[in-house]
């Protein structure tokens, strides 16, 4: 009896991990195996065994221009989404608005950055398709053609101005309140210090602001990168970009090999992993100077 | 000449989103020829289909946001509780639906679950209702889990549970009748945030052929001219009305606190 050792140092089961394991299971079953199964598959034969086949198969025309598409597409709306979210920031925190503008914009940016899908493909076509309320109105005001300056809502710039509407506001959301961290003393320093406008923002805001900018870049290119629903609703199946394609995939195998359909989903992890790896690294180092 | 470019910009990015605001309740109004009226809302209400799959997703959607409180409150309790140092793996376990597509995702299921699978939930409408709402939890993890580890900061956890177990609780009662409650305004938060994703969702819904009101959605899209805008309007509608919720709840909390 003497040689047990006391209770405190016995090995214990650890009963604390109890708690999560409902939590693991669910992001086990739901989201980790469900991942997996795609990522293994993308390096797997038709007969299980491992190949590198699948990833060289991506290298068609038509896949090749698919990701070019899809990664244009997410760039330049994630490019405009931040320059434009940054200035209606800018004009509500620095520009001398009126101060009830503020609470209204930010409530109305959390709408539209979650209106998206279906229903806003309906708001574009029933404002800038060919019966829409803008092009209807330019015709007929100042017969102004749009169809004949080459713009098309079922296209990629189509696409690209209905994507805005989604990507601005979620700019707006993440920025404001790094633009409200930027301190009033900073800026006092500097003009005390003798900069001009131009140069503070140069070397003071603009440094601090960059792992934001840069980061909140990368949220907005994942999110376009991964929307479905709107490019399917403005322009049916035949557009060709990643989601697109690997919807077509999914319901009816067009690819005609399933693992191929996995390496194309494979790609997508990858590209807005990526995206997002960068977002989670500039956050953390931006966080630092935002207390 | 600041304030100048300011307004600049500020009433430019206000065209552009009230444009199609104006543009899709404008063209709902049209479908009697020559004047406005309600008649593509008549029609829309008409359809038997749009209550099906409206009430499908809406009790999907409640499904959600039961399953989501009973399983983030716990978790993002105990974690806080008894277990920091998971903290940083289950944050990033929250986050990955941001990072993983949605379509990638669904894609994983029905190859998982599939007729042939140790799991097969895609053999049946129960099943494969039961996935479309793991599916909807996945994506709503991430609001969900931040918004009530957000409310969980501002209480003191530790002293609560101390509290009320020397006072006989158990964990249910501790988790129901003290965490809960005072974590309420975020869960709302997060349910209501919930609702506005899962009410018009797509993708998911029509891999896995259910039938959602964001198909139902599509579909009417595809072949109607005057409904859709119609649909367009109660969609945002329904986005707003969350979003406002939202507000409210947290308005009407701000108010009890500082009364206190």
């Amino acid at each position: 009896m003497r040689d047990t050792a006391p209770p405190a140092a016995r090995w214990r089961l650890p009963v604390e991990w109890l708690g999560i394991l409902p939590f693991v299971a669910f992001a086990l079953l739901f989201l980790i195996l469900p991942t997996m199964k795609i990522v293994i598959g993308a390096f797997q034969s038709p007969d299980g065994s491992f190949t590198l086949q699948n990833l060289i198969d991506l290298n068609t025309d038509s896949i090749r221009n698919a990701y070019w598409t899809s990664v244009k597409l997410s760039l330049i709306t994630a490019l405009l989404g931040c320059a434009v979210g940054f200035a209606m920031a800018a004009a509500v925190v620095f520009g001398g608005l009126p101060r009830f503008i503020r609470s209204p914009l930010l409530t109305f940016s959390g709408v539209a950055s979650n209106f998206a899908g279906v229903p806003l493909a309906f708001a574009f076509i029933a404002t800038l398709g060919p019966a829409g309320l803008v092009t209807l109105w330019l015709k007929t005001q100042f017969g102004i053609n749009l169809r004949a300056y080459g713009f098309n809502l079922l296209s990629f710039w189509g696409l690209v101005v209905t994507y805005l509407f989604f990507q601005i506001p979620l700019m707006i959301l993440i920025i404001t309140p790094a633009l409200d961290g930027l301190k009033r003393e900073w800026r006092e320093a500097a003009e005390v210090l003798g900069a001009t406008a131009g140069q503070y923002w140069r070397m003071v805001a603009f440094p601090i602001l960059f792992p934001s900018l840069l980061g909140t870049f990368a949220l907005l290119f994942a999110n376009a990168f991964g929307a479905v629903a709107t490019a399917f609703a403005l322009t049916g199946p035949q557009l060709n970009i990643v989601p697109i394609k690997l919807f077509a995939q999914i319901r009816g195998d067009v690819l005609g090999n399933p693992n191929l359909g996995y390496a194309l989903a494979f790609g997508m992890i990858v590209l807005t992993g990526l995206a997002n790896v960068i977002y989670i690294v500039l956050r953390t180092r931006s966080e630092r100077w935002l207390k | 000449m600041k304030r100048l470019l300011a307004w600049a910009a500020f009433l430019a990015g206000c065209l552009y989103f009230l444009l199609p605001l104006v543009g899709m309740t404008e063209f709902s109004l049209k479908m009697r020829r020559g004047e406005y009226s309600f008649d593509a809302y008549a029609r829309v209400f008409e359809d038997p289909r749009f209550w099906e799959t409206f009430g499908y997703s809406l009790t999907l959607a409640a499904a959600t946001i039961v399953f989501g409180v009973l399983l983030v409150v716990p978790t993002a309790y105990w974690v806080r509780l008894k277990l920091p140092q998971a903290r940083p793996v289950i944050e990033f376990i929250t986050l990955l639906p941001l990072v993983i597509p949605a379509i990638v995702i669904v894609f994983g299921y029905i190859r998982l679950y599939n007729t042939s699978s140790i799991l097969p939930l895609t053999g049946s409408a129960f099943g494969t209702d039961i996935l479309l709402m793991m599916g909807y939890a996945t994506l709503a993890l991430p609001y969900m889990y931040r918004a009530v580890d957000t409310g969980l900061r501002t209480i003191d956890v530790a002293t609560l549970t101390e509290a009320a177990q020397s006072l006989g609780a158990g964990w249910f009662t501790i988790l129901a009748r003290i965490i809960l409650p005072n974590v309420l305004v975020a869960v709302l938060s997060g349910a209501f945030l919930t609702l506005a994703i899962v009410i018009g969702e797509f993708t998911m819904a029509a891999l896995l052929n259910r039938p959602a009101f964001g198909p139902f959605m599509q579909l009417l899209g595809a072949n109607r001219a005057y409904e859709p805008p119609a649909l367009a309007v109660i969609a945002f509608a329904i986005t707003w009305g969350c979003m406002g919720l939202i507000q409210l709840v947290t308005r009407l909390s701000k108010h009890e606190r500082a009364k206190v």
